[in-house]
C-alpha cells in the first residue's frame, strides 16, 4: 500500500499546479499519514472498528489518485423530487454543479478553489490523508442576517467508473451572525469498493442556526469516513440528524466545540443495518463555557450479521458550569449474529452540571408482539410496526417539518 | 530511612539464608530474588517453577499506560520484594507515641482501644489478646471443614487444591501487574469451603494469625465448592500506614455449582498528604469465576484511601444461571486519583449481572468509572443492569464515566444509566436549618447517596464504613 501511496502522491503533484508552499504542506501531511497509516483497533477511537482491517478485507488494490480533469455526467433522476432546494453536486469527489436559484446572490459566497493555508497537527491520520490528497476544497459562506430560503442539498454521487479508489473531499461552511442554513447531505453510490474520506468544517457564529441532515440510504459496497468539525459561538444552534444505512461501512465522527455561552448541539441518529454492514457514530461534544447544552439520541435496528457502534463522549471543562448534557442510545438486535457496541463516556471537571447517559440493547419485546398479534396483525407486521415506532421517535426530533416528512418517506416510516 | 535500610543490608552480608527473622531480600527483581522468596517460604519445586514462568513472561511485558491517572515511572529494581515481618521491638510501645492525627481518626471511627493498639502492632494485654479469639474461631471452622490459612501454608498442606486453582482465573500470562504478582507474591489468604457448607462466620484477614503485616504483593485464593457459601472481608476502616508504595495484589475467586462468594473490601490506605505527596499505589487484580451453574459472586468495595486506585474487580459468568454483582463506593479527596469499575463477562446462558457504582470526588481529585459488559453470542437470555452515579464537589476535581458495552446476543438485555451532579444547595440548606454544620450535612447527604452500596456490607463493617465516608470528605466543604 505504501508503494502505491507514494506513486499516486507524486502523480497528484505532477498533474496539479500547486504553489510551492502548498506542495510543502501537502508533503508534510502525506508524511504524517505514512507514519501513522490507517487507524487500527489499537487506537482507542477505533477499538470497535478496525479500519485497517476493514479496508484490506473489502478493497483490493486501493489507489489514491483521481483524475479530476474530465467532467462527469450527472444522473438527474437521483435528484430529490417534491422539495424545492438549492444544489451542490459532487461526482466522484469533483464539484460538477452549483445551483442557488432560490437565494439572493450577494448573501452567499461560494469558493471552490481553496487550498490549504496552514498545517494542522491533529491526532487523526485520516485527516492527514485528506489534506494530502484533496486537490482543492470548497467553501460556502452565508452572510450576516441571511437565512437561506430553501434547503441546500449536497449530492455526493459516485458512478460506475469509480472502483477501488480513495476519494477525498473537504467542505467548509461558515455561518455568519444571525444566519441560518438547512443542509441535507445525500449520498448516492453506484460505484464499488471505494474508500471515501470526507471532512466537513462548520463555523457557527453568534446566533446562527445549522440544521444538518445526512442521508446514506442506498445500498453500496463503499467504505466511508466522515469527519465533521463544528465550532459554535454564543447562542448558536446545531442540529444533526444521521441516517446511517446504505454503505458497507461508515464512521461518522462529530467533533463539536461549544465555545460560546448558550450554544447548543443536538445529535440524533438512526442505524438501520442488514447484511454485513458495519456502521459507527462517534461524537465528541466539548462543553467549554458556561450554560451550554447538548443532547444525543441514537437508535439502531440490526439484522443479519450487521454491527453498529456508538461511541459518545461528553466533555465538560472546569469553566463550563451549568452544563446540560444528555446521551441516550438504544438498540434492537433482530438476529443472532448481530452485534451492538457502545461506549457512552462522560468526562467532567465542573461540579454544577447536569449530565447523564443511558444505553440499552436487546431484542423486541415479545409481549408487545403478542399484544399486536392478538389484535389481528401477523408476526411480520407486528414486528414492523414496533420497529417503526422505535425509529419514529428519533425522526420526530427533526425540527423542520418538510424535511422530516422527506426523511420519513425515505425510511418508509408511517405515522 | 535510607540509611537504616543500608545498615540493614550491611548486617545481611552472608548471602541467602532460610533464617527469615528480620531480613529482607536484596533490592531488585531477578531470578535469585524469586528463588530466595520461594526458599524463605519453604515452597515445593512446582511453586518455584510456576514463579519462574511468570517472571520469564513478565520480562517481555510492557507496563500499561492507557489508564487515566498517570503516575511517575516506578523503578521495579528499586523495590524490596521480600521482607520478613518486623520485630516487635521497632513498634511503638504505647498509643502516646503515635501521630495524634491518627488517634483522632480512630476516635471518630469508634475503634475500641485494644483494636487500635493491635492495628499499630503494640503488644496487647493478654486478656485482650486477639490471638486467643482467633483460635476459638479456628476451632469452629475446623469443625465444618473450612480451610482458612495463609497461602504459603496452603501451598505446603493442600498442594492439590492450590495447584488446581491457582492461576485458573488470573493466568500467569495476564497483564503486567498480575504477572509481576505471580512471580513475587509473598503472602495472602487461602480459603476452601467444602461442598454444602455454609461458612459459620464472616471470614476476615483480621482474624488470621500472622497477618499483622499487609504484604505488598498479596495473593488471595478463595474456592467455594458445590453448594457452599462464604463471606469474606478484606481490609479495615482504620487508616493503614504502609511504607510500601506499590501494592499489586491478586485475588482469585472460584465458585462451583450453586456456590456463593461475597467479597467485601474496605480500603483506606495512606492517600498521601494534602498536596498529593506520597501515598500508596493500589494496583490490584481481582477476578471471580462463576464456574458452576447457579453460582454467584458479589463484590462490594469501599475505596477511600490510596493515592492512586486502579482496579476492576471482575466476574466471569461461565456457568449457566450464574450471577455477578458489583457494588462500589469510591471517594477521592485532595490529590487522590481513582480509576475503578468492573468487568462482567457473560458466557453462560441465563446469566445476570448488576453493577452499582457511586463515585464522589472532591478537592483536586480525579475519579473514573471504567466498566465492561460483554455478552457473548452463547449467553442467551442474559441481563445486565448498570448504574453509575458521580457526585462532584468543587470545580477543581473531575468525574468520568467510561463504560464499554458489547452485546452480541439478541436475546439478552443490557441497560446502562449514569448521572453526574452536585449536592444541591437546597438539600444543604435544609440540613443546616435543622442544626447540622455544613460538614455533617454533606456527610449525611453523601451517605444517602451511597446507601445502596453500604447496605451490601456486613453489619459491623457497614457502621464503620458509614463514618468513614464522612471522614474521607473532611475539609472538602466551604
Amino acid at each position: 500500500m505504501e508503494e502505491q501511496l507514494k506513486i499516486d502522491f507524486e502523480k497528484l503533484l505532477e498533474n496539479s499546479n500547486f504553489s510551492k508552499k502548498n506542495v510543502e504542506l501537502k508533503r508534510k501531511n502525506f508524511d504524517n499519514f505514512i507514519k501513522k497509516g490507517f487507524p487500527n483497533r489499537r487506537e482507542e477511537n477505533w477499538k470497535f472498528s478496525d479500519l485497517n482491517q476493514i479496508i484490506s478485507k473489502n478493497i483490493k488494490n486501493l489507489s489514491f489518485y483521481n483524475d479530476l480533469s474530465k467532467p462527469n455526467k450527472i444522473d438527474q433522476s437521483i435528484f430529490i423530487d417534491g422539495l424545492e432546494h438549492n444544489k451542490l453536486v459532487f461526482v466522484n469527489g469533483k464539484i460538477e454543479k452549483i445551483e442557488f436559484d432560490y437565494e439572493e446572490k450577494n448573501k452567499i459566497e461560494i469558493l471552490d478553489d481553496l487550498v490549504l493555508e496552514k498545517f494542522n497537527d491533529v491526532n487523526n491520520s485520516l485527516l492527514f490523508l485528506n489534506n494530502a490528497f484533496v486537490s482543492n476544497y470548497f467553501k460556502l459562506t452565508v452572510k450576516k442576517n441571511y437565512a437561506l430560503q430553501k434547503p441546500l442539498i449536497i449530492y455526493n454521487i459516485t458512478n460506475k467508473d469509480l472502483v477501488s479508489k480513495n476519494v477525498n473531499l473537504k467542505v467548509d461552511i461558515m455561518l455568519e451572525e444571525n444566519s441560518s442554513l438547512k443542509l441535507i447531505e445525500f449520498s448516492n453510490d453506484k460505484s464499488t469498493t471505494n474508500f471515501i474520506n470526507i471532512n466537513y468544517n462548520f463555523d457557527l457564529q453568534k446566533n446562527s442556526i445549522l440544521k444538518n441532515y445526512k442521508i446514506d440510504n442506498n445500498s453500496n459496497s463503499n467504505i466511508k469516513y466522515y469527519f465533521n468539525n463544528i465550532s459554535q459561538d454564543t447562542n448558536s444552534v446545531s442540529e444533526i440528524f444521521l441516517l446511517s444505512s446504505g454503505s458497507e461501512f461508515i464512521k461518522n465522527e462529530i467533533n463539536c466545540n461549544l465555545n460560546g455561552i448558550y450554544a447548543s448541539a443536538f445529535v440524533n441518529g438512526v442505524f438501520m443495518l442488514n447484511e454485513t454492514k458495519h456502521h459507527e457514530i462517534k461524537t465528541n461534544i466539548n462543553h467549554l463555557v458556561e450554560n451550554t447544552k447538548s443532547y444525543q439520541l441514537i437508535k439502531s435496528v440490526l439484522d443479519d450479521t450487521s454491527k453498529a457502534v456508538y461511541q459518545g463522549k461528553i466533555f465538560v471543562d472546569s469553566k463550563a458550569q451549568k452544563t446540560d448534557g444528555y446521551q441516550l442510545s438504544k438498540a434492537i438486535l433482530l438476529n443472532d449474529n448481530t452485534e451492538f457496541n457502545a461506549k457512552p463516556e462522560l468526562e467532567i471537571y465542573a461540579d454544577d452540571v447536569k449530565c447523564s447517559h443511558g444505553s440499552s440493547s436487546g431484542s423486541l419485546n415479545e409481549e408487545s408482539i403478542f399484544y399486536l398479534m392478538s389484535r389481528g396483525l401477523n408476526y411480520k407486521e407486528a414486528k414492523k410496526l414496533l420497529i417503526n415506532g422505535f425509529l419514529l421517535d428519533v425522526v420526530e426530533k427533526i425540527t423542520d417539518s418538510e424535511i422530516k416528512n422527506l426523511i420519513k418517506n425515505i425510511m418508509s416510516l408511517k405515522q | 530511612m535510607r540509611e537504616k535500610e543500608i545498615t540493614k543490608l550491611k548486617d545481611y552480608k552472608y548471602g541467602f539464608t532460610t533464617d527469615i527473622e528480620n531480613i529482607r531480600a536484596p533490592k531488585g527483581l531477578n531470578k535469585e530474588v524469586i528463588k530466595f522468596i520461594s526458599k524463605a517460604k519453604k515452597e515445593p519445586k512446582w511453586m518455584l517453577d510456576w514463579r519462574m514462568k511468570a517472571y520469564e513472561r513478565f520480562k517481555n511485558l510492557k507496563e500499561p499506560n492507557w489508564q487515566k491517572p498517570k503516575y511517575p515511572k516506578i523503578d521495579y529494581q528499586d523495590i524490596y520484594y521480600y521482607s520478613a515481618p518486623k520485630s516487635t521491638s521497632e513498634n511503638p510501645k504505647n498509643l502516646d507515641e503515635l501521630d495524634p492525627k491518627l488517634l483522632e481518626t480512630y476516635k471518630k471511627l469508634g475503634i475500641p482501644l485494644q483494636e487500635q493498639q493491635r492495628l499499630n502492632g503494640i503488644a496487647v494485654d493478654a486478656v485482650f489478646d486477639s490471638v486467643s479469639v482467633a483460635t476459638t474461631f479456628k476451632d469452629k471452622l475446623n469443625e465444618v471443614g473450612v480451610i482458612f490459612c495463609p497461602i504459603s501454608e496452603a501451598i505446603k498442606k493442600h498442594p492439590e487444591l492450590v495447584r488446581k486453582y491457582l492461576g485458573s482465573v488470573i493466568p500467569l500470562t495476564d497483564h503486567y501487574f498480575a504477572t509481576l504478582n505471580s512471580a513475587v507474591f509473598t503472602d495472602g489468604s487461602f480459603v476452601y469451603i467444602p461442598p454444602g457448607v455454609r461458612c459459620p462466620m464472616e471470614l476476615s484477614t483480621y482474624f488470621r494469625i500472622n497477618a499483622s503485616q499487609t504484604g505488598q504483593f498479596e495473593r488471595t485464593l478463595i474456592i467455594a465448592d458445590k453448594g457452599s457459601y462464604v463471606s469474606y472481608l478484606e481490609g479495615c476502616t482504620a487508616p493503614m500506614r504502609d511504607e510500601n508504595q506499590l501494592h499489586a495484589a491478586n485475588v482469585e475467586l472460584i465458585a462451583l455449582d450453586d456456590a456463593e462468594i461475597k467479597y467485601s473490601t474496605v480500603q483506606n490506605w495512606y492517600p498521601g498528604d494534602e498536596d498529593g505527596k506520597g501515598g500508596i499505589y493500589n494496583f490490584v487484580t481481582k477476578r471471580g469465576l462463576c464456574k458452576g451453574i447457579n453460582s454467584k459472586i458479589s463484590w462490594t468495595q469501599v475505596e477511600t484511601g490510596s493515592a492512586i486506585t486502579w482496579k476492576y474487580p471482575s466476574c466471569i459468568l461461565q456457568g449457566d444461571n450464574s450471577i455477578g454483582e458489583f457494588y462500589s463506593i469510591a471517594i477521592t479527596n485532595n490529590h487522590q486519583k481513582a480509576d475503578t469499575g468492573t468487568k462482567m463477562i457473560h458466557l453462560g446462558k441465563n446469566t445476570k449481572s448488576k453493577i452499582i457504582s457511586k463515585g464522589i470526588s472532591a478537592g483536586f481529585s480525579d475519579m473514573t468509572y471504567r466498566g465492561l459488559v460483554d455478552i457473548s453470542f452463547k449467553a442467551k437470555n442474559s441481563t445486565n443492569y448498570t448504574q453509575c452515579d458521580s457526585l462532584l464537589m468543587g470545580n477543581k476535581c473531575g468525574a468520568h464515566t467510561i463504560p464499554y458495552i458489547k452485546n452480541k446476543n439478541p436475546e439478552s438485555n443490557i441497560a446502562h444509566e449514569a448521572t453526574t451532579s452536585k449536592i444541591s444547595e437546597e438539600q444543604l440548606y435544609y440540613c443546616q436549618q435543622r442544626g447540622l454544620n455544613p460538614e455533617e450535612a454533606v456527610g449525611l447527604i453523601v451517605n444517602g447517596f451511597c446507601k445502596e452500596v453500604l447496605q451490601q456490607l456486613p453489619m459491623e463493617f457497614a457502621v464503620e464504613a458509614q463514618k468513614l465516608v464522612g471522614i474521607s470528605l473532611e475539609g472538602s466543604v466551604g
